[in-house]
């Protein structure tokens, strides 16, 4: 039995050990804002928090994410960084298809959290484990120095 | 194209009123047809030429509700082009709508109701804007004339707002709630009485983003009907349907194509937790087409437990059948390619005398250049719901084209195609695999065997193990130059396998449509020239990726362009231009190209113009020509595809380490009258990336018939770091008298060509072979 704190929600889980908390999410929670696709860590695409700490919850076993509190892509408006993001990607029109695009809100409100105010080079290198095969780049770079700036005042 | 012909048949069967027409989904009214109307010349070219043609009759799109809000159909599939966005301008733009009232509702697959829904070939726009124009405009001119009635004025005197209809003369106004009910027992106006917004009264159309425009509760959004969804983790794609009951099913798939299954142990899979059951499918036999390939699939309760369960299959795969797939082998391939490439081919296009052309040269050059598979890999692995019954179906799934969704499905499990009820979700991402439909009916097949609804989800091994692969190439030139290095002579033999092998057995020459992706409507001013294509078979599933044959023949025609006139010792930009010759416009069928991406030639020429126009356009914002530090470089390519027309330039750096700096991309673009610029941007700047991943990155090869690469860490696509340091789009000829063009493809296919060209000028090293890989860390 797995106890998880899923977006404030404690649950309970009764799945073997070595499932990954992205399926976990995905299928039995039905909170499938998290997406998946590599499931090796590869591509970023179904990146969460856990304890605050962007993680790749396709690698992330259960057994790992017991007794911790986790925060999706579904509940990252409740935090001011997270909704400073959301807006800059709606600004700035990030999205293409979107798919991506949950796990790149998260990585890139991680990366505010431990630093307000990245250069390029610190974009480029915090965010370059989450692949976006529309190629929307340089938009989330443009959206990231955008809600530096709004977290900033 | 003359359409009034038609408004007697519209009439007739129109007196439903729009207030419920779309959502009461019932289909009532009978679409308008395009064979009643246009000429035969007309038929057999752009939408009317697709199959079910094109339908603009404002009940089947759109509704306005009795507290006048207004539900617009998008029938064409979205996977980030943002076509669920722009149509949806075109008609509340058309219409008068406020765009906070509108929403939008995506179609099932039904083209006897909505025309062709096909999502390929950066057609949505092309073909769709002056219908869905049509279809609003209707429905204005209906409101308008309700309102005329309730005040008892001439209509003449009614005039739509925003949201609202206004008698002109007193002022007064009517909202669109309280004048539809009578606007809907109104026949719809006959086409050729259709008045059209001019572009100044447009509120939403040709907006660019920091446009200050009415959104959602912001003044400088870009409009996007999805992106609230998108940024909140709320937007439905494939994976993201749950249906009460629903089990969860991976399948292992021959890995070698028409091998099949000779025996398979699932003793260790049954003892997985969470596993139900195993089930063997029928492995596809060659040419498969859209079929499923067959296998061994796992049902579980949850996908991580059939994913577990697969791996614990032992299964014994007869390759027999496979024939000569079995050894398959990409290293092996590209020799015989080589090959055959020193011998003639099938002569598609010939002009003037080759012999006598390379008699007078006083310099020849040749090169041959080589493109690997790749897969499209969209960031949404392929993926599939459905529920079915002993005589019905219904399916959910991120698919491009609905209609052949439905017939695979019905197909795979013995139904009629009215029979299956294909619910299109969003699509995250396309690129051209989600034409194929073969895990719809892989779903379809193990929900008739469960008897459960049943989730088909692929991983990413599967997508890449198991793509319809961009095809394998390789382009073989010879010139003779004269003194000043202008071509005498220019022999091309291209070779590729087929799509078409997808369909029919053993084909060995590329298909017309093929041949016209920029390599028979080859457009350079040269007096003597014969193209060739040798034979090529196919070993894999061959299928349709992001602009398709253009990606190879643009990499060759614009790199060999390079090097002649490298050769020749010209600047780039300048004998490319004296090799298009002077602005004129090419009848394509005048030069051999038969197929002109199914566009009547009269309107879509070949404009050697807009080829220049694009190509002064990049090199002018680059600043072409001008000084840069030693390892670093500028690069040109242009292409036409898609009737659109592109060109590129990449300023490039190559470090002592053989890493590269892109310090910037330019595009300029000419795809006639620009609807949405806003998403045009969005889908150049991607096909950079997309470009930039396909020079650097992308490979899939085989080896003994099987793919060699698993996931992202063998097969590599671009990441941030990789992306130039600025993108700039330039979008020119804005002009909605010239016919529309494509969006989505063309600005791919020069990307690569311009990087390569980039990478000479900074290193005077020239890539022949794709991806670069590690060719320049030596
Ligand atoms: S799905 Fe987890 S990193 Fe790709
Ligand atoms: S927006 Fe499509 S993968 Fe990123």
């Amino acid at each position: 039995m797995t106890t998880l704190t899923v977006n404030g929600t404690k649950h309970e889980l009764d799945l073997p050990d070595d499932t990954p908390l992205l399926w976990a999410l995905r299928d039995i929670l039905g909170m499938t804002g998290t997406k998946f696709g590599c499931g090796m860590a590869l591509c970023g695409a179904c990146t969460v928090h856990m304890d605050g700490q962007p993680i790749r919850s396709c690698v992330t076993t259960l057994a790992l994410a017991n007794g911790k509190s986790i925060t999706t892509i579904e509940a990252i408006q409740a935090d001011p960084v997270g909704k400073q993001v959301q807006e800059a990607w709606l600004d700035v029109g990030v999205a293409q298809c979107g798919f991506c695009q949950a796990g790149q809100i998260m990585s890139a409100t991680a990366l505010l959290k431990k630093n307000p105010k990245p250069s390029d080079d610190d974009i480029d290198s915090f965010m370059s484990g989450n692949i976006c095969r529309c190629g929307t780049y340089n938009r989330i770079k443009k959206a990231i120095h955008k809600a530096a700036d709004k977290t900033e005042v | 194209m003359s359409q009034s012909e038609n408004t007697l048949l519209i009439k007739n069967v129109s007196r439903r009123g729009f207030l419920k027409g779309a959502l009461a989904g019932a289909a009532l009214v009978l679409a308008a047809k395009w064979d009643f109307a246009l000429a035969e010349e007309d038929k057999k070219y752009g939408a009317a030429a697709m199959p079910n043609g094109w339908v603009d009759d404002p009940n089947v799109f759109i509704s306005i509700h009795n507290d006048g809000s207004v539900t617009i159909v998008n029938h064409r599939s979205e996977m980030g082009q943002g076509i669920r966005t722009s149509l949806v301008m075109v008609v509340a733009d058309e219409l008068g709508a406020d765009w906070n009232k509108v929403t939008v509702l995506q179609a099932d697959a039904n083209e006897e109701k909505y025309g062709n829904q096909n999502t390929d070939g950066s057609r949505s726009m092309r073909h769709w804007f002056n219908p869905m124009r049509r279809a609003a405009a209707s429905a204005r001119t209906m409101l308008e004339q309700a309102a005329a009635q309730k005040w008892q004025v001439p209509v003449a005197e009614c005039k739509a707002g925003v949201h609202e209809i206004i008698h002109t003369p007193s002022g007064k106004k009517l909202s669109f709630a309280e004048v539809a009910e009578i606007a809907s027992q109104l026949p719809v106006p006959a086409r050729d009485t259709l008045v059209l917004k001019s572009r100044d009264e447009w509120r939403y159309m040709g907006r660019e983003t920091g446009d200050t425009y009415q959104t959602r509760n912001n003044p400088i959004r870009p409009l996007a009907i999805d992106g609230e969804d998108i940024v909140q983790g709320k937007a439905l794609y494939g994976a993201d349907i749950h249906l009460e009951g629903m089990v969860y099913a991976v399948i292992q798939r021959p890995l070698v194509y028409g091998s099949t299954l000779k025996s398979v142990d699932d003793s260790a899979t049954k003892k997985v937790p969470g596993v139900i059951k195993t089930l063997t499918l029928d492995t596809a036999s060659q040419p498969a087409g859209f079929s499923p390939l067959g296998g061994v699939a796992v049902i579980a309760s949850n996908t991580w437990a059939a994913i577990k369960g697969r791996n614990a299959l032992k299964i014994d795969w007869d390759e027999t059948p496979a024939g000569e797939n079995a050894q398959y082998d990409s290293v092996e391939y590209r020799k015989l390619l080589e090959a055959t490439a020193q011998k003639p081919g099938k002569v598609i296009r010939e002009n003037g005398d080759l012999a006598a052309g390379f008699k007078k040269a006083s310099d020849t050059i040749s090169a041959q250049y080589y493109m690997p598979h790749m897969a499209q890999a969209p960031m949404e692995p392929p993926v599939a719901i459905a529920k079915v019954t002993a005589d019905s179906a219904e399916v959910w799934a991120p698919v491009q084209n609905p209609q052949a969704t439905k017939g695979t499905v019905a197909a795979a499990i013995g139904l009629k195609p009215e029979q299956v009820t294909v619910h299109v979700t969003l699509l995250g991402g396309g690129f051209g695999r989600k034409s194929k439909p073969d895990y719809a009916a892989e779903a379809a097949i193990l929900a008739k065997q469960v008897g459960k609804p049943v989730r088909v989800q692929w991983t990413r091994e599967d997508d890449l193990h198991h793509s319809y692969f961009h095809t394998v190439s390789l382009e073989h030139f010879e010139a003779g130059l004269d003194k000043k290095g202008k071509p005498t002579a220019w022999l091309h033999r291209s070779l590729a396998p087929t799509i078409s092998s997808l369909f029919t057995q053993d084909p060995m020459h590329k298909a017309v449509f093929e041949l016209g992706m920029g390599l028979a409507n080859f457009p350079y001013d040269i007096p003597a020239m014969r193209i060739e294509n040798p034979e090529a078979p196919a070993h894999v599933r061959i299928g349709w990726f992001r602009s398709v044959y253009n990606l190879p023949h643009a990499f060759g025609i614009q790199s060999f362009i390079a090097e002649c006139a490298h050769k020749a010792g010209v600047d780039h930009k300048k004998y490319i231009l004296d090799l298009l010759g002077p602005a004129r416009k090419i009848d394509p069928p005048s030069v051999g190209a038969n197929w002109n991406y199914g566009e009547n030639p009269k309107d879509y020429p070949i404009d050697i113009g807009r080829m220049r126009g694009v190509i002064e356009k990049v090199t002018e914002e680059a600043d072409w020509g001008k000084k840069l530090p030693a390892g670093r470089g500028m690069g040109l390519a242009m292409h036409y595809s898609f009737v659109s027309y592109a060109a590129v330039v990449m300023d490039v750096e190559v470090e002592k380490s053989g890493n590269i700096i892109i310090h910037s991309a330019d595009i300029a673009y000419d795809c006639g009258p620009q609807i949405n610029p806003e998403r045009i941007r969005s889908q150049l700047e991607g096909a950079i990336v997309m470009g930039i991943g396909i020079a650097l990155q992308n490979e899939i090869s085989a080896k003994d018939g099987k793919i060699q690469q698993d996931n992202f860490h063998q097969y590599l696509l671009p990441r941030m770091v990789n992306s130039p340091r600025k993108v700039r789009v330039h979008l020119v000829n804005n002009n909605l008298d010239i016919a529309p063009g494509g969006v989505g493809e063309p600005g791919l296919p020069p990307v690569a060509p311009a990087l390569c060209n980039a990478i000479f000028a900074a290193t005077g090293k020239r890539i022949r072979t794709l991806p670069i890989a590690n060719q320049l860390s030596s």
